[in-house]
């Protein structure tokens, strides 16, 4: 490979649903291209097209116009190395956290072999749910259902991690702690995330990037690094730079709620 | 010292059940406890229900073709022998049993469809609304004379009493499924029939049981029906024919069975889901 491709590149992308009450434009124009392991944190009024940005992008639906590549090839299906996380945990009310975990595989193979479980164990640990493979989802807390869907999306160990405002189910505190939770993986492992969210204060802490969409039809209308270089902690938050930064951000998706 | 000490009388011994002791946690006097479970306020209502009206047909002397009184009805029991029983019981829960397997291998396949294919749901579901529509005690003669002698008959009556909310429910049941699902699902490109199996059927259990609960009952209705038309045996023939020879504590008796096999029915039903899938009952009921 001469030059590395991007790991995720929107160009000109549209994207139109036909409703029984006429057209509804969710995305227009979108350009933005995403480096391998960079996280992008996504912010954007409601109904602005962000889960479908997600959707786009994990090859659940084709753009109406413009083109979603990963890793340089165009998204025409979905792919092995993209993981989803959703808002709520959606986990299998039947089945325990270590079968939630091994679901992708079960699901994909039919079968789940002796690796699959040792991986299993291996992702449990990792996301601090060690002793709790045998209970049943309604016997966590919302944090630690979460943590299962993180494991979860985590298990086919993807390049790209999607995740559709993944903390916005959780109380605040616990909320802070998933978030310094997910950075530490990330820095463990290294992915592309894309990371939905309706909280500055969580993209600006956790992204490297905050991309601000427009109301609908979501276009880009800001596209900002954040100036505070990592490793962040709950500190971070409050230099004067990322006050500013935060700011900003305010600034532009409040101009955009009262037009 | 407690408020309830303050109230209490001084030199009156407090009631047995009411002295708290130090090492056991407060609990309701024995009586009241009995009370709160489950299957003793129902039994307690049942014997004094009998006990009314065992008095009332005595005391005012009904006719036992009118009402037979609960003594009665036990000696129309005896009146039949237990071979004569069995024999009619088996018949019976037979043709329920075989009607409910159809109705259950029947509608899932069709369930399948109509959750997975909006044309298929559009041809059939109105359809199936028709079949419902149709009064089966009124077909029933026209199914015998086309299926014969024999249980087939009887099997399908009972199907087409029985299998609609077995349909409504699956249904329902696969449609519930979080769309978050589907869509991981599609993400791992797994073949369609393992979202079915491992993500769909899963789901629908709460649903699939309570129309199986619905169905299990109806099923013996079906067999009773289809006994009324055309038998020779079974507990719907037995209660017709006493019928007919004013023999009515016998056939009050055919019905305490009837009722009795009902239940059973929907206990064996209700237990294999407690048992099986626990997870699929609602809250509180664990
Ligand atoms: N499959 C679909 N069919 C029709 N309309 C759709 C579909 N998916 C999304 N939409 C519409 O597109 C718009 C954008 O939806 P999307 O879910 O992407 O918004 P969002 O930015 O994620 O909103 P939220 O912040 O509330 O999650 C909404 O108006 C929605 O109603
Ligand atoms: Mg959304």
């Amino acid at each position: 490979m001469a030059l590395a491709p991007n790991a995720i590149a929107f160009s000109g992308v549209g994207q139109t649903f036909l409703t029984g009450t006429g057209a509804v434009t969710a995305l227009d124009g979108v350009s933005v291209t995403i480096a391998q392991h960079e996280f992008i944190a996504v912010l954007g009024p409601s109904g602005c097209g962000k889960s479908t940005l997600l959707r786009l992008t994990a090859g659940l639906m084709k753009p109406s116009t413009g083109s979603v590549s990963v890793f340089g090839l165009p998204v025409t299906q979905p792919r092995d190395d993209v993981g989803i996380v959703f808002q709520k945990p959606t986990l299998l009310p039947w089945a325990n956290v270590e079968d939630n975990v091994v679901f992708p595989a079960k699901h994909k193979q039919g079968r789940v072999t002796r690796e699959d479980r040792d991986q299993t164990q291996a992702i449990i640990e990792t996301v601090g749910l060690a002793g709790f493979e045998s209970r049943l989802p309604s016997e966590l807390s919302g944090g630690m259902q979460q943590r299962v869907g993180i494991a979860r999306a985590l298990f086919l160990n993807p390049d790209i991690l999607l995740m559709d405002e993944p903390f916005s189910a959780l109380d605040a505190l616990t909320r802070e702690t998933m978030g310094f939770e997910l950075l530490r993986l990330w820095q463990a492992s290294p992915k592309t995330v894309l990371f939905i969210t309706h909280s500055i204060s969580e993209a600006a802490l956790l992204a490297d990037r905050v991309l601000v969409l427009s109301e609908r039809p979501g276009r880009v209308i800001a596209d900002l690094p954040v100036p505070t270089a990592r490793p962040r902690d709950e500190s971070s938050l409050g230099t004067a730079e990322m006050q500013d930064y935060a700011a900003h951000l305010r600034s532009l998706l409040i101009r955009k709620d009262a037009a | 010292m407690t408020a309830t000490d303050l109230q209490r009388p001084t030199g009156a011994t407090p009631p047995e059940a009411s002295r708290p002791t130090p090492s056991v946690q407060p609990r309701l006097p024995l009586g009241e406890r009995l009370l709160r479970t489950p299957v003793v306020l129902p039994l307690v209502t049942f014997l004094l229900l009998l006990v009314l009206w065992e008095s009332c047909t005595r005391l005012f002397s009904v006719p036992s073709y009118i009402l037979p009184s609960p003594s009665r009805i036990v000696l129309g029991f005896e009146s039949v022998s237990a071979g004569r029983w069995a024999e009619h019981i088996w018949a019976t829960l037979r043709v329920a049993l075989l009607g409910y397997l159809v109705s259950f291998a029947v509608s899932l396949p069709i369930a399948v469809g109509l959750a997975k294919s909006r044309l298929l749901s559009g041809a059939l579901y109105p359809l199936l609304v028709v079949i419902q529509s149709v009064p089966v005690v009124a077909v029933a003669p026209i199914i015998i004379v086309v299926l014969g002698t024999g249980d087939a008959p009887r099997v399908v009556i009972t199907f087409m009493i029985s299998f609609f909310p077995l349909v409504v429910s699956m249904t329902t049941g696969l449609a519930a499924t979080p769309p978050e699902l589907i869509e991981l699902s599609r993400s791992l490109r797994a073949p369609s029939f393992r979202e079915i199996t491992q993500i769909r059927l899963p789901y629908a259990t709460p649903y699939i049981f309570s129309g199986m609960k619905i169905s299990i009952t109806l099923s013996v209705i079906g067999a009773v029906v289809s006994e009324f038309v055309a038998a020779d045996k079974g507990i719907g023939y037995f209660i017709q024919f006493s019928t007919s020879m004013f023999k009515l504590p016998q056939a009050w008796a055919g019905l305490v069975i009837l009722v009795a096999m009902s239940l059973l029915l929907f206990q064996i039903v209700s237990q294999t889901q407690r048992i099986l899938f626990p997870w699929s009952l609602p809250k509180g009921q664990k």
